[in-house]
């Protein structure tokens, strides 16, 4: 069974793990999502909210439900890379926030933001 | 459909439950919610033909409820009470014998998911294992409803996870309406549909628990501690 925020709509914790995992690859293009039934058992969440986080991804775009077979993740490659750009923009968002409660100009923090990562490459 | 109409109940001077009226819908998971002695088992009992009103009226599906709602209604009892000489298999045959509408082959199913042994003597079996079994002679039966009474209570964790992945793997989930009455909203918070608040034998609130999170960002235990 998975943890969840008890204050935060769970359908919406569930999406949001899914798009996760869909942008890490971890879950690929074409493939069939579980069953409503074993996604409920297998993160311990009530099937109709099961059904509720499906139903949003289709209207996302993201998955596509084939009548009798299941829910499949989207192919189409443009809803992919806009899945993949929308995540980065709300990292990006909550980043450039949080700095700028803390009085950081942008200039500072683009500087700071290419150190960053020249360090990591760096190792 | 499970209706209750200006429902009170009375124990002597002692009020359980005070004009009570509510409707809970097929297909949904509800939790009743309350402290010990707020009237969840009395609700229970109620619906389950186990106790009447003093006064209104409690239906199910349309009937009003007496003893014959038995047929109807799966319980499961807050009690540990069990014959000490039975195995899990007598177990499960006795309570095939009580009842029309035991599936035998979701019975087998459930044994092995709860990885009981049918040979065991009740009396060998942990507390955790006795409300295992519990749980599959009350999942066993295919009736519309089912009404579990404190199904957690005094149980490990692992115990607790067992019987709510029960719960998710057996249930109809179309057509079975199931109650559960607990104090413990830890173990259920993300199995409810709806919540049901009692407390002093009246019912504060119900509401959908997605739609607490949604609207208010509450959690079922939040929304408790602000309501009561």
């Amino acid at each position: 069974m998975e943890e969840f925020q008890a204050s935060k709509p769970i359908y919406w914790q569930i999406v949001d793990r899914i798009c996760h995992q869909i942008v890490r690859g971890e879950i690929q293009p074409g493939e069939k999502l579980p069953s409503v039934r074993e996604m409920a058992i297998q993160t311990g969440v009530n099937p109709n909210t099961v059904q509720r986080t499906y139903s949003e991804l289709e209207r996302m775009a993201i998955v596509e439900s084939k009548r009798g077979q299941g829910t499949f993740v989207t192919e189409a490659k443009d809803i992919i890379i806009e899945l993949k750009s929308r995540l980065q923009r709300e990292i990006i968002e909550v980043f450039v926030n949080n700095m700028k409660e803390l009085g950081y100009t942008k200039e500072e923090m683009i500087i700071g933001l290419k150190n960053f990562v020249e360090k990591e490459d760096r190792g | 459909m499970i209706s209750f109409e200006h429902v009170t109940k009375k124990y002597g001077r002692e009020t359980a439950l005070n004009d009570v009226s509510f409707t809970l819908e097929k297909g949904k998971i509800y939790g009743f919610l309350g402290p010990n002695g707020s009237g969840k088992s009395t609700s229970l009992k109620m619906m389950a033909g186990l106790v009447f009103p003093t006064s209104g009226t409690v239906s199910v599906n349309g009937k009003k409820v007496d003893r014959k709602i038995a047929a109807e209604i799966a319980y499961l009892s807050e009690l540990d009470f069990y014959y000490s000489a039975f195995t899990v298999q007598d177990m499960i045959n006795f309570s095939a014998s009580q009842v029309s509408d035991f599936d035998w082959k979701k019975a087998e199913e459930l044994v092995a998911f709860m990885q009981l042994d049918p040979n065991k003597k009740l009396k060998q079996l942990s507390k955790g294992n006795r409300a295992r079994l519990k749980l599959v002679v009350t999942l066993a039966r295919n009736t519309p409803i089912l009404l579990l009474d404190e199904p957690f209570s005094g149980l490990d964790p692992m115990v607790r996870e067992s019987i709510v992945k029960g719960l998710l793997s057996y249930i109809d989930f179309a057509n079975q309406t199931v109650v559960i009455a607990t104090h413990e909203i830890d173990e259920i918070e993300t199995l409810l549909d709806e919540v049901i608040a009692i407390q002093n034998g009246d019912i504060w609130a119900i509401e959908n628990v997605e739609e607490l999170r949604e609207t208010k960002g509450l959690s079922v235990i939040e929304w408790m501690k602000q309501i009561f």
